[in-house]
């Protein structure tokens, strides 16, 4: 006999739980604590006035006009999660599941991190909170985005290099799980996208569906109608999701997810789970069912991206689902078209966005010249690019 | 439901505790994997589980993490994972086999497909370590199809409600997870290993086995007092990794355990 979830396990057929068993009680005492929280007004008013005082939400939508213009075509509208305290979306998540941690009496913190914002938003929620936390984070990740690992060490919070596989998100996700299983007892996990077993996909969802509702109020304040086209990157998906979720029913906002398309598709130097059809298909990576990068024998593809936080074997099942009921698409860009963005973003609006939100804004660039100058393109420009100036200096040049 | 699978508990027929070892096919290399695990049944061992690589076993510790990459890097796929089953058997090998492996690729490769082509090559079972009863139903289906066991595992953090779960859902043996945590050797067992296999024993009458850090005979003497079956892995693997003759020193492990749960009986 199946015991019954209070909240569904997966969209369609996509999501649920394949863990170790260990884990799985786990994940029941996650989920029942999640939906307890949820129905709990002073956990609720906790989060808002955090997200109102201390990340400083709502985040603006800002015109960008001189980029307008320079496409030529619809008017590109530029959700400001950079500008959430400390650097991306990934705060709304942080705040919300290490306030759930704290309410289920947990008392150390763990996590997996790409690019690092995830890392940074949970150390930074760890030390307002007064919890002890400890983020595991890929060699070659820790390499590429450097002062988010000094931030998060001056933040309180251990950083643990993980030396194996492919030395970025997946292999510290791996890790991440490893110590959850040998410290269920007292640990949170603080998974930070949308994806991982059940409840973890819909539970980050919700915590950052606030961007899509701010999202629509304040684009029918400057535009009065809702926008034709929301774009957002999409690594494992978070701060798509969280943007799509609130337009979901609104079939007349086109929804569009855009994956690191990396060096190129056919050479499988990417991390575009749905373009590459020779290596892409549904499967099983940490926890849920969904499209993966994988080889003919079934082994997680190794992946490539300028941008660490889009450099993931697997996609968040909803994603999956959202393409399968054609609700959402999804496209890529690649390593050059999101450092052509990222300057021209630099340059037209004095924006350093995340080299993942670049991926989203080099979508933007492509789309809005055929668009007239009546429709708009809301893009979430999911964090800020400090942390990626390393990286991006060593790619384009200057001098001019 | 409790398929009774007489190949796999043909393993717990005999008097003394049955020793169950892990190995990983293809470490250090396919031909000696086979050694290895033929001598290791030759030395008594009385079920063998066999591991089928993948790149990324979240329920592993060090030992068997870099055994699976080894092996990986060796070539060894899921084709050759059910070629060695039918090796093995040709090599004389007569003890229940299971194969051991994490769910992706054998998703990918197709599960009807794969639980078919490991009867044929006389397999007699599987352990998924990462597919809970949740999300078993169609795997399990086809190993009653096939008339093979399907082993789940509880943990000392499994609720009597999921202990209920899977006493139902379980065929061949109950896998216990001594702790929480991942495979690999530890010096001490943990004390309330009593309580939790009474609990267990509420439920479920298939014979239960216990693994995750026994290396030594004293521990496999001392959990072999509270179940029928005792399984030791990364100790395994480090022995074979050390030694210049593998398969002998795996085979003298065997015997050391074997005989230590002999004594016991």
């Amino acid at each position: 006999m199946e015991t019954k979830s209070p909240l569904p396990k997966k969209f369609g057929q996509y999501g649920g739980q394949f863990v170790p068993e260990v884990l799985m009680p786990a994940l029941e005492e996650l989920e029942k604590a999640y939906i307890s929280a949820q129905q709990d007004q002073a956990f609720q008013s906790k989060l808002y006035d955090l997200l109102d005082t201390y990340v400083g939400r709502p985040t603006p939508l800002t015109f960008a006009q001189r980029l307008s213009t320079h496409c030529g075509g619809a008017k590109i509208y530029l959700k400001r999660e950079d500008l959430a305290h400390s650097g991306a979306h990934k705060i709304n998540n942080a705040l919300g599941q290490a306030l759930l941690a704290k309410r289920m009496g947990k008392s150390r913190i763990i996590a997996e991190t790409g690019a690092g914002q995830h890392g940074v938003a949970t150390a930074t929620a760890c030390a307002l909170l007064g919890l002890k936390c400890v983020v595991y984070m890929g060699t070659v990740d820790m390499d590429r985005q450097a002062p988010n690992v000094a931030r998060m060490r001056l933040l309180g919070t251990e950083v643990r290099a993980v030396d194996g596989g492919s030395q970025t998100l997946k292999d510290a996700i791996n890790e991440a799980i490893r110590d959850w299983v040998t410290n269920v007892d007292d640990t949170y996990y603080l998974l930070g996208s949308a994806l991982g077993p059940h409840p973890y996909p819909t539970m980050v969802r919700d915590f950052q569906s606030i961007i899509g509702q701010e999202t629509r109020g304040q684009i029918i304040d400057a535009e009065n109608m809702l926008p034709d086209v929301i774009i957002a990157c999409v690594g494992g998906g978070s701060n798509a999701i969280g943007i799509f979720h609130e337009f979901i029913n609104e079939k007349n906002v086109s929804l569009i997810g855009v994956e690191a398309g990396g060096l190129d598709i056919s050479g499988g130097k990417h991390a575009a789970r749905f373009a590459d059809t020779s290596i892409g298909r549904p499967g099983v990576l940490h926890g849920c069912y969904t499209y993966v990068l994988q080889d003919e024998d079934g082994q997680i593809a190794l992946t490539h991206s300028v941008s660490a936080g889009l450099d993931y074997a697997a996609i968040g099942p909803e994603h999956t689902y959202l393409r399968e009921q054609k609700r959402a698409t999804y496209t890529h860009a690649s390593d050059a078209e999101a450092l052509h963005a990222f300057q021209l973003l630099c340059e037209l609006e004095g924006i350093i966005p995340a080299l993942e939100s670049s991926h989203a804004i080099a979508e933007a660039i492509k789309l809005a010249p055929n668009m007239s100058p009546e429709t708009t393109i809301v893009v979430n420009l999911s964090g800020r690019g400090d942390k990626d100036l390393d990286t991006v200096l060593d790619e384009i040049d200057l001098k001019k | 439901m409790t398929i009774p699978k007489e190949e796999v508990t043909k393993a717990f027929n005999n008097k003394h505790t049955a020793f169950m070892p892990y190995f990983t096919l293809g470490y250090p290399d396919y031909q000696t994997s086979l050694d290895i695990i033929q001598s290791c049944a030759e030395a008594g061992a009385d079920l063998m589980e066999l591991g089928m690589p993948f790149s990324d076993p979240l329920a592993d510790g060090p030992t068997i993490q870099n055994s699976t990459q080894v092996a990986l890097k060796n070539g060894v796929d899921i084709e050759q994972c059910l070629q060695a089953v039918g090796d093995l058997r040709n090599r004389g090998i007569t003890i229940p086999l299971m194969l051991m492996g994490y769910y992706n690729p054998i998703l990918n490769y197709g599960e009807q497909r794969f639980v078919e082509k490991a009867e044929a090559s006389g397999a007699n079972g599987f352990i998924i370590p990462d597919l809970p009863p949740e999300e078993g139903a169609s795997f399990e289906c086809h190993c009653i199809n096939n008339k093979l066991a399907l082993s789940y595992l509880l943990a000392p953090t499994s609720t009597e409600e999921r202990i209920k779960l899977v006493a139902e859902k379980a065929s061949g043996f109950v896998y216990l997870v001594s702790l929480t945590g991942v495979t690999g050797a530890r010096i001490d067992l943990p004390n309330y290993l009593q309580d939790f296999v009474g609990l267990v024993r509420r439920h479920v009458t298939d014979p239960l086995a216990i693994g995750f850090g026994i290396s030594t005979p004293d521990q496999a003497q001392a959990v072999g007092k509270l179940v029928e079956g005792v399984i030791v892995g990364s100790k395994l693997i480090n022995i074979a990794g050390d030694s210049t003759n593998p398969a002998e020193a795996c085979g003298q492990f065997v015997a050391d355990m074997v005989s230590a749960l002999k004594q016991d009986s």
